[in-house]
């Protein structure tokens, strides 16, 4: 009995020095080029210092260099899975600013388009969570399903990845014929996949071993953090623009917002945050459904457009339900065709300041985990 | 100029192909080229999709490898910024010869949309380390990526291994004849 | 809540402190405050019974040719009402207080305020730059920035 309690003394002296580990900032599983320090008690992370940066692309001194036409483009590059969504937050400041109106076909297929947007954001983050997690055959799955998205957008705007589609005032360009019947046939494929997937990777024993209980954000953490989107909502708290403050025509909508309640692990943990995705792309279906319903395919989508713009001087702040989170530019104009300051919120910015808090004290491998849950991407952290 | 080409002129009723052991070593090297991926922005998207299902990068025999030490080429998709080029040259040197860069991308190609006021982006990779085959677009479309792999083989196909010295000696002689 | 409502309820708890409310504008109304208070102020935004900003949208460095300004946005997760809030420091001496410990999530904010535009927050617990590199020089968002030639002997031009 003696002894062992001499051995007690010993293992509590004993201490082991800490290492401090780089990963990035060119690394498979940082989704980009972050680089995190990350200082490791044995395998268990004690700290997390992100170094950002390295995609710095001088958005905000380019946007006071370019006419508001010419940033479109740029806003393109920030989020750059999600562009169409990034491009209709600045649209509409632009429209708030000018106090224009669009068209209810405008409307509609903005829409559309966004929610189509967002279900191929969400199909690459849990996609890319599969492949931290180990599992790579639900990549091969979303990315299929992912290029029958990316088609109907090229039919629309002629590009793969950065469309350049939207405008101050309407769109680049009117939809084809046969849109109604591409974004059906889209819907029914995201319905049967995420059906296939859950048995295949969420539900899976192994994947829920990973994610459940790891990286738990507490609500209040993540207020005070601003997080946003599913990061938000894997947390259990309800909230969502689309609803809580809805802009354009989305209180013309039936739909539910899910939130992480915990039926595995604990509300806040990874698998929280990743159902919240996979089941928001369901919700994005309905949406889609009942657009495509309700739209009136008459109507010109560029007779708002004006020659130049020109907002009178002013400022507005425009955020909206992205993919990813609430995305908020502020628009500073001083009455010419330039803007004076265009500060973009970036979601994943504000999103990833999370991560050394709530990555302390567990496995260095559930800190990549982690990460993939909240789902950044680097051209929005940077900019 | 390929091996297998020449399998149609056989060589006393077939089975037999006459050539030089350079060309087997390059047909060899070049059709299974490992590569380091260097992701840096919205390009390494579309390599994603290149990758996946539909375009099915890995039948041209690349593999993508994590190390520089293991790859024989490194392909640069996107924006190189300051903060970002002193990495990529050291992941560079690191390379086992011979090696080869494909430049994905305007950005990576010339400093693309961020060219001209862009304060923190190298314009154009080629400033630090030379590049073998350049690919263009904003993002290059799939096709682009399978066109700059093949034109990369080709490239590969008809370099040589043996008395390169002597050659490129005589090959000096000969410029200035 | 209103913004005037609000500027009416903040100018009887700090005075002179609160510097005016403009609601002319043609969209967004906002509050200017000194900056020497700020700390305060913002305290009594977040936890003050009728406000509750818990929840910072955004926090924006300006350049205003002769000052600097930092902008808040903030929004009540739980009477979902917002509020702009401007401040302004002298280019000279660009120092305001931090609100990194009221909101959290204001220390990145800040620390690229710091970094693009050279705003200095006094209190910040680790006030370094954050996506240009650490040897970089100048504040590249002031309108008066100068690109420099080279970085580490890379030409910065084309
Ligand atoms: S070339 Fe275009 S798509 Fe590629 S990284 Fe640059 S901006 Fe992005």
């Amino acid at each position: 009995m003696g002894e062992l309690k001499r051995l007690d003394l010993e293992y509590n002296q004993l201490t082991s020095d800490k290492m401090r580990l780089n990963v990035g900032p060119q690394h498979p599983s940082t989704h980009g080029v972050l680089r995190l320090e990350v200082v490791v008690d044995g395998e268990i992370v004690t700290e997390v210092i992100p170094h950002l940066g390295y995609l710095h692309r001088s958005f905000e001194k380019y946007c006071e260099q370019m006419t508001y036409v010419q940033v479109i483009p740029y806003i393109d590059r920030m989020d750059y899975i999600s562009a169409m969504n990034n491009e209709w937050v600045y649209v509409m400041g632009m429209e708030k600013l000018m106090g224009l109106k669009v068209s209810d076909k405008v409307e509609y297929i903005r829409v559309i388009l966004a929610e189509l947007n967002r279900i191929a954001n969400h199909q690459i983050a849990v996609a890319t969570f599969g492949l931290d997690a180990g599992a790579f055959t639900p990549f091969l799955y979303y990315f299929r399903d992912r290029e029958h998205i990316i088609w109907v957008f090229e039919k629309l705007s002629g590009a793969r990845l950065l469309y350049n589609y939207f405008r101050v005032g309407g769109l680049a360009a009117d939809i084809y014929d046969g849109f109604k019947e591409d974004c059906l046939n889209i819907v029914k494929r995201v319905r049967k996949t995420n059906e296939e997937l859950m048995d295949l990777l969420i539900l899976n024993g192994i994947f829920i071993k990973r994610t459940a209980n790891v990286g738990i954000l507490p609500p209040d953490v993540a207020i005070s953090y601003a997080c946003s989107g599913p990061v938000l909502r894997g947390s259990g708290i309800k909230y969502d623009l689309r609803k809580d403050e809805p802009y354009s025509i989305y209180d013309r909508f039936d739909f539910d917002i899910p939130v992480g309640d915990g039926e595995v692990g604990v509300p806040g943990d990874c698998w929280n945050r990743n159902i919240v995705r996979v089941r928001e792309m369901e919700q994005s279906c309905r949406i889609i459904e009942q657009a495509l319903e309700q739209m009136d395919m008459e109507g010109d989508v560029k007779e708002l457009v004006p020659r130049r713009v020109k907002p009178p001087a002013g400022e507005v702040y425009m955020r909206a339900e992205n993919p990813k989170g609430d995305l908020g530019l502020y628009i500073v104009s001083d009455g010419t065709d330039k803007p004076e300051r265009i500060k973009a919120r970036g979601t994943s910015f504000v999103n990833l300041s999370v991560i050394p808090e709530i990555s302390k004290g567990y496995m260095f491998a559930d800190l990549i985990l982690i990460l993939g849950s909240i789902d950044i991407v680097l051209g929005e952290v940077d900019r | 100029m390929g091996l297998l080409n020449r399998l149609d002129d056989p060589y006393e009723g077939g089975g037999i192909v006459l050539g030089k052991i350079e060309d087997i070593l390059n047909w060899g090297r070049s059709k299974s080229n490992w590569y380091l991926h260097f992701g840096l922005a919205c390009c390494a998207i579309e390599f994603m999709a290149m990758n996946a299902s539909h375009f099915d990068f890995m039948r041209f025999g690349t593999i993508p490898r994590t190390s520089p030490r293991q790859a024989d080429f490194i392909m640069i998709t996107g924006t190189v910024t300051f903060k970002m080029a002193e990495r990529i040259k050291i992941l560079y040197e690191q390379m086992a010869e011979p090696k080869y860069v494909i430049s994905v991308g305007s950005c990576s190609n010339c400093g693309g949309p961020y060219w001209e006021h862009g304060y923190h982006v190298l314009k154009g990779v080629d400033k630090i380390i030379p590049v073998d085959v350049y690919i263009p677009g904003c993002p290059p479309r799939p096709e682009a990526f399978q066109e700059g792999m093949i034109k990369l083989q080709k490239k590969i196909n008809e370099q040589a291994i043996f008395n390169k010295r002597k050659r490129l000696k005589k090959e000096q002689s000969d410029d200035n004849k | 809540m209103l913004t005037n409502e609000i500027f009416e309820k903040l100018k009887s708890e700090f005075g002179e402190n609160i510097l005016e409310c403009n609601d002319q504008q043609p969209v967004d109304h906002f509050i200017v405050v000194k900056s020497e208070k700020l700390f305060e102020i913002c305290h009594t935004l977040r936890d003050d019974d009728d406000f509750l900003f818990d929840y910072l949208m955004s926090l924006s460095g300006m350049d205003l040719n002769e000052n600097l300004g930092v902008v808040y946005h903030l929004y009540s997760m739980k009477l979902k009402h917002k509020l702009v809030l401007k401040v302004m420091v002298p280019k000279t001496d660009p120092k305001t207080p931090s609100v990194e410990r009221i909101w959290r999530t204001a220390d990145w904010h800040e620390r690229e305020a710091y970094d693009l535009m050279g705003i200095e927050f006094t209190g910040h617990h680790n006030l370094i730059r954050i996506l240009c590199p650490y040897d970089w020089e100048g504040h590249p968002l002031r309108k008066d920035y100068q690109t420099p030639e080279s970085y580490h002997g890379m030409k910065t031009s084309s």
